[in-house]
């Protein structure tokens, strides 16, 4: 069924159809409306689950860390400063392997404060232990929420698993979206068998104190199945696929990239800008195209590589910057390609921080510049009359 | 899911405590005294959460485990809210009757660091019976100030010293602050009183709401006294009317422990600990001494004690 809805809408419905038994969440916006939605739906009885308010994005997630330890799905969405007020607590999830979905409706990190899109809030969480996928448009966000839970849910992963969408951009824009049918989501994702969980008839001690013997080996552990994790991600795509029709790539994506000399990287909506910036630059017969990074964690530095091992240049279009070392993007692909026979040119620029809007032509004009040269950390359509001395 | 329809399995007979010995608590720790009579009292269908703390880190150190019972630790703030988060989940899945969730925290990961979410917790009336071990100080950390620990206590964040007698803030009033929330059940207690303490979980444990229980349960190492005193110590804080013995429903006070026969001055449960050895040595500490009683009086008088 094709509707024409908000995607914060999309993310409501698609929580709907992966039908949590708990949902925990409380207000920041632009996460909003996801809530607002899933809170009218329970109220019209159109929505089983046990739905809690409560006073912090800190118990929303230690609910659905509680909910998930007793063999509940439990789902909860957040931004920004709730994300981060949340951090404590997907740490934990994560090292306690416990399998949850979160939508991040990306916004700015205070000060100043912002309620507008990009990636800072979540590109924190890297080193986490919680999956993290970015959708570019509503219609991917319908799809990605029931992928996300069967891959937080594989009992070889059984890890935290985050959608990002960008604020305002993906979650108040409307856009006609094919609503999922309840009975392929159904099939596609059966109820929640956890590895472990709370239980009186089968007593078990869950999140014990590790001692130096045993803490290195836990963490090793976790570097193993996020690396699993890739194949698995790529693996529930295809069964998307195989029942819908639909797929996005699995951990990334590429547009228009058979003979292309220049890729430019980026993740979430603005992947959408870069498609129109490259149909733009092909109608003039230059060779560029898009790659999309679909899971930003666990990195597919692999894939990347296979995807790159024609092009010249790579040039990143990042929402995100890690203050002292560079933007997060560039980093990430610099190092995946260090020491590498294959070597493209990466450059990385810096744009829509904050929710400053990005224009295609501030794209191109970047782009230009790169050509045949390699710049890092350049922020895009700064006003440098208010920068002062 | 074919277990879910499962008939529950008979259990065996208890024959040793669902908090077993062997765990690494201190000798004459009041804290393990509380929870295995707590747990024991509230038996096997149960789920338990607790903080980060001492019980925490003396009950679970992988890959042992003291709890014979659903067990789970997450954080030092959470352990309300993941048990709200469990009681969402069974009600989700239709299998909330008939199981017990308790809640536990120490003084500081339930009146400073937690007290948000116990209050969400609270507010929410979600059926967790909440138990707050105060030992008046951050023990598994080294005995540090909290917002339970008492007025001109000697810890390691507020020492005595030339210029104070130590702690210069009064105990955090948490009953009244958990009874304000209007939930069915909230009372105190303590390990010097087993019987009543186990007695009070039974009631906590028959309502389907949020219940609370503030337990005394006095620290050798922190408060340096010797071991065999826990529960002569624990006794005393309720005879002098320092720690006064109050259940409360919907905000009400229903019922009180009377120390009118057994009433002592507050010099005699506080000489027998270290932390209070700076209030005997110089006139000065005579009169704190004289503060302290006007404390335990106002108790007194404000519950009716005697």
């Amino acid at each position: 069924m094709r509707k024409f809805i908000e995607g914060s809408m999309a993310v409501s419905e698609s929580v709907k159809l992966c039908r949590p038994d708990v949902v925990a969440a409380y207000p920041i916006t632009p996460q909003t409306h996801i809530v607002e939605f899933l809170s009218q739906m329970v109220a019209d009885g159109d929505l089983k689950t046990e739905f809690i308010n409560v006073e912090s994005e800190f118990g929303a997630a230690s609910i659905v860390l509680g909910a998930a330890a007793a063999g509940a799905r439990a789902y909860s969405a957040t931004s920004a400063q709730g994300l981060l007020l949340m951090g404590e607590v997907i740490f934990n999830i994560a090292g306690m392997r416990l399998p949850l979905v979160i939508t991040i409706a990306n916004r700015a990190v205070s000060a100043p404060i912002s309620i507008w899109n990009d990636h800072s809030d979540a590109v924190i969480f890297r080193d986490a232990g919680l999956i993290m996928l970015f959708a570019e448009d509503a219609q991917e966000l319908m799809d990605m929420h029931p992928q996300a839970y069967k891959i937080a849910e594989n009992p070889e992963i059984s890890l935290p698993a985050s959608v990002n969408m960008d604020g305002f951009i993906l979650t108040h824009a409307f856009e006609p979206v094919d609503i999922l049918d309840q009975k392929l989501v159904d099939d596609f994702l059966p109820p929640f068998e956890p590895v472990y969980k709370l239980d009186v008839d089968n007593p078990i001690t869950m999140g014990l104190l590790a001692e130096p013997t045993w803490y290195m080996e836990t963490r090793y552990k976790l570097k193993e199945t996020m690396e699993d994790a890739l194949s698995i991600i790529e693996k529930v795509a295809d069964e998307f696929k195989e029942k819908t029709g639909r797929y996005y790539g699995g951990l990334i994506d590429t547009y228009r990239m058979e003979d292309a000399e220049t890729a430019f990287v980026a993740m979430g909506s603005l992947v959408g800008t870069i498609k129109d910036v490259v149909d733009t630059l092909r109608a003039k017969g230059e060779k560029v195209g898009v790659l999309k990074i679909r899971s930003f964690r666990p990195f597919p530095a692999e894939k990347i590589r296979e995807a790159c091992s024609n092009l010249k240049q790579l040039v990143v279009f990042d929402k995100s910057y890690s203050l002292g070392l560079g933007t997060v993007l560039q980093e990430e692909l610099r190092s995946c390609f260090y020491n590498r026979k294959h070597q493209p040119i990466i450059s990385g620029f810096v744009v829509g921080l904050g929710g400053r809007d990005v224009p295609p032509q501030s794209l191109i004009d970047a782009y230009r510049k790169t050509l045949g040269k390699e710049i890092l950390n350049e922020f895009v359509d700064l006003n440098t009359k208010v920068l002062g001395g | 899911m074919a277990e879910q329809t499962k008939k529950r399995k008979a259990k065996p007979p208890i024959t040793e405590s669902l908090l077993t010995s062997g765990h690494r608590a201190c000798a004459g720790c009041g804290e393990a005294l509380g929870a295995k009579l707590i747990m024991d009292a509230a038996g096997p269908n149960t789920i338990v959460t607790t903080c980060t703390g001492c019980l925490e880190v003396f009950s679970t150190p992988y890959p042992e485990t003291a709890w014979r019972m659903p067990w789970i630790h997450s954080l030092f703030e959470n352990s309300s809210a993941v048990a709200c988060g469990i009681d969402a989940a069974l009600r989700a899945k239709g299998k909330r009757e008939g199981i017990n969730i308790i809640a536990q925290g120490g003084d500081g990961g339930t009146a400073d660091i937690g007290i948000g979410c116990l209050s969400g917790m609270l507010e929410r009336n979600q059926w967790v019976l909440y138990v707050c071990y105060d030992n008046e100080a951050y023990m598994n950390t080294g005995v540090q100030r909290s917002g339970l620990t008492p007025y001109d206590t000697h810890t390691s964040t507020s020492p005595a010293g030339k210029q104070s007698f130590g702690n210069p803030i009064a105990k955090k009033p948490l009953l009244q602050i958990v009874a304000a929330h209007n939930i069915p059940f909230a009372t105190t207690a303590t390990i010097g009183y087993p019987a009543d303490l186990q007695l009070k979980v039974k009631k906590a444990l028959k309502e389907k709401g949020a219940t609370f229980i503030h337990l005394h349960v006095p620290c050798p190492l922190g408060w340096a006294y010797k071991t065999e005193e826990t529960i002569e110590i624990a006794r005393l804080a309720v005879q002098t009317g320092l720690f006064p013995i109050v259940e409360m429903r919907y905000g009400e006070v229903t019922r009180v422990r009377k120390i009118t026969k057994e009433r002592k001055p507050v010099e005699e449960y506080l000489k027998l600990q270290g932390r209070y050895r700076h209030l005997f040595v110089s006139e000065e500490g005579k009169k704190e001494l004289e503060k302290i009683q006007a404390i335990a009086d106002a108790n007194i008088e404000k519950f009716g004690l005697v």
